[in-house]
């Protein structure tokens, strides 16, 4: 069988299981579409969690990004962690006591305010529709290579697929087929880690892998040393950045993890979550069995990351960097195949017929998009065709469970938040599921167009997203809870404020509405400081906080009746089921 | 009134052990994986340095036992203050 074929039938497989768990739970009310009844167990949930969670940027995209940019980019490995510590303590137990269905709809009874929630429904469609744009990146990157099409046909394709699926069910179909889609993604990173790490290190757990030894000569390097340090050491040779120490400057690193860490517990998506679950015990539990399930992917991800660079590297000098490069008629089939989508580039600069693979941008042949290197890893490292096609399954379901969460979650806050609350109250139930659905495809529209032309690699577009939600929606509710003194006022002025300064920031940098040839300034060399667009979420919240609390120390108390509410959801007793709409 | 003070209390002693949860996230994170990496330069592991192994791995494996630690303390601070569901 060739490998076109199996990758049709694991991904085949993959599908029909999920599509048959969303058609086995088709959502009937709409309470059932928006929140699946509250009868999700934590460990359950937390898997579901942690499908929603991570999605291609985590899968596809992030171990790429690591493996180009070393320890520069563990802000993306500690801040998409670390969020679920804030998620754990400051927020997901006093809204799941709340006991409503959306975030803007915490924020409008907290703040007192329609145009507070209206507020927090226009940040929450802004983040949530740059996620999905990374989200296409991602799936567009999948499909264009097992397709064996080019990356626009690919992104066509995921979208009419990621459409059918979340306008079919709701978050009931979406929590059961975010589980199974846990369990496929997560061993389809693990597999071949395991194989890779077996290879080079002797060891079967990758994590450990990677602060272990060589147990083979690497591109030229003897079997025994650290495999970090013979990483370092061929990076070094063939003048690429330094993949140990650090290049970034410590501020921007600093922000960049402060900005994924608050912005994670401040999407809209994740946080819904919580209101799933039975009781405010498991809502704390939950947070912690979702990160159990995220770790295992990401203590895996940093080893695939080395070992996908060092397995590269030794593919083009197989006798060592000071030997002869690969000859480009030599190729392995992964080099041909991955040419055909368009994004693994090779120039003949000197006319040498080799592959030179070097850190001078003038004298360096080979282009590899970051987004491929997951992907391509069992390929590079010969593994058996299965995983290869399991790989790209995994890579699928990522995408397609995250951007179904997505949408679910731009679907409610438009239909609920804004036209049954706002616009039509007197709405049918029919009526609001179908504007849930014409919701969803409009976003998903939007976000195909914008991701045929992304802002990034997926993962960096991603950041951005969780740049928008920290500057906007985690200060709103974080003060909604711990403070008694922010009122409506301090809390619009303060997320208008924050998302503002946020999207001003990234249009500067990434383009007006993306279009990149509009940009006045370039992450290269950004307007303050240091300070990379992706970082700026950090300083979008700190200015959210301030202006929040001089405009609401210049205005009127919160009445008594909000202060109550307040007292309340900081008290577990009396959680019960949430209120029924 | 009795009532609400022993809620303002229990609030009090969440807030506590949040924010000592928060300074051991803070330390373990941005500290040793940032901050204060070079400090920890010395300290060898697997070809590199402690401060990058809290970076990619390390931090995770804290921010887990912190969560655990947390639910699970949380869970006799409201049996203690009879505010448990």
């Amino acid at each position: 069988m060739d490998q076109f074929t199996l990758n049709l039938l694991v991904v085949g497989a993959t599908f029909a299981l999920y599509i048959g768990i969303a058609i086995w739970a088709r959502a009937g009310s709409t309470s059932e579409f928006y929140a699946a009844g509250r009868g999700v167990h934590p460990v359950l949930n937390g898997m579901a969690t942690g499908a929603d969670w991570m999605s291609a940027a985590s899968f596809i995209s992030m171990a790429g990004i690591i493996a180009f940019g070393g320890y520069d980019t563990s802000a993306y490995l500690m801040g998409w962690t670390g969020g679920y510590v804030l998620l754990a303590m400051l927020l997901a137990p006093y809204l799941r006591k709340f006991g409503k269905f959306t975030v803007p709809e915490f924020i409008g009874d907290r703040f007192y305010s329609q145009s507070a929630r209206t507020v927090a429904v226009v940040c929450l469609i802004i983040a949530s529709t740059t996620y999905v744009i990374g989200q296409m990146t991602g799936v567009g990157v999948a499909f264009s290579r097992f397709l064996g099409v080019t990356k626009e046909s690919g992104l066509y394709i995921g979208a009419i697929i990621v459409v059918f699926y979340a306008v079919l069910g709701g978050m009931k179909g979406i929590t059961y087929t975010q589980v199974a889609q846990y369990v496929v993604l997560i061993i389809a990173y693990t597999i071949p880690a395991i194989f890779i790490s077996l290879n080079l290190t002797g060891n079967p757990i990758p994590a450990l892998g990677l602060f272990s030894s060589t147990s083979i000569d690497v591109a030229g390097v003897t079997a025994g040393q650290p495999l970090l340090a013979t990483l370092e050491q061929l990076v070094t040779e063939l003048g690429f950045k330094s993949y140990l120490s650090q290049s970034d400057t410590t501020l921007n690193m600093f922000l960049f993890t402060v900005s994924l860490m608050i912005g994670t517990a401040g999407l809209p998506h994740v946080i819904v979550r919580f209101f799933t679950v039975p009781t405010v015990k498991d809502a704390r539990s939950s947070a912690g069995w979702a990160l159990v399930f995220i770790a295992l992917l990401y203590l895996t991800a940093p080893a695939v990351a080395a070992m996908a660079r060092l397995n590269l590297i030794s593919t083009i000098y197989p006798n060592g960097t000071a030997e002869a490069a690969l000859s480009y008629d030599a190729r392995p089939e992964w080099v041909s195949n991955w040419e055909t989508t368009g994004l693994l580039k090779f120039e003949d600069k000197n006319g040498d017929g080799l592959i030179n693979y070097v850190g001078d941008k003038d004298a360096n042949e080979l282009t590899v998009n970051n987004d491929i290197m997951v992907l391509a890893n069992p390929e590079i490292a010969q593994l058996p065709g299965w995983v290869i096609a399991l790989v790209a399954a995994g890579g699928l379901a990522a995408a397609l469970s995250t951007a179904a969460g997505l949408l679910m979650a731009i679907a409610s806050a438009v239909s609920h938040d804004l036209i049954k609350s706002q616009i039509n109250p007197n709405i049918s139930e029919k009526g609001e599921l179908m504007a849930a659905r014409i919701s969803m495809a409009v976003a998903i529209a939007v976000a195909t167009w914008l991701g045929l032309n992304p802002p990034g690699f997926a993962a960096q577009t991603v950041a951005l997203a969780f740049g928008l939600a920290a500057a906007s929606i985690f200060p709103a509710i974080l003060m909604g809870i711990f403070s008694k003194r922010v009122n409506n006022k301090g809390a619009v002025a303060g997320m208008l404020a924050g998302l503002i300064a946020t999207v001003v920031y990234i249009f500067l940098h990434k383009g007006w509405f993306f279009v990149a040839s509009t940009a006045s300034f370039s992450d290269a060399d950004p307007l303050l400081l240091s300070i990379k667009s992706t970082s700026f979420g950090a300083v979008g919240a700190l200015i959210n906080f301030v202006v929040a609390y001089l405009v609401s120390n210049a205005t009127e108390e919160v009445p008594a009746d909000v202060q109550e509410l307040i007292e309340s959801i900081r008290i577990p007793r009396g959680a019960g089921s949430a209120v029924d709409h | 009134m009795a009532q609400n003070s022993d809620n303002n209390a229990y609030w009090s002693a969440n807030k506590r052990i949040i924010a000592i949860s928060l300074v051991i996230w803070f330390v373990c994170s941005f500290g040793f994986g940032i901050l204060l990496r070079p400090m920890l330069s010395g300290i060898g592991i697997g070809g590199t340095d402690l401060g990058f192994w809290f970076a990619q791995q390390g931090s995770i494996i804290v921010f887990l036992v912190l969560i655990f630690a947390y639910a699970w303390r949380m869970n006799k601070v409201d049996q203690d203050f009879g505010v448990d569901e």
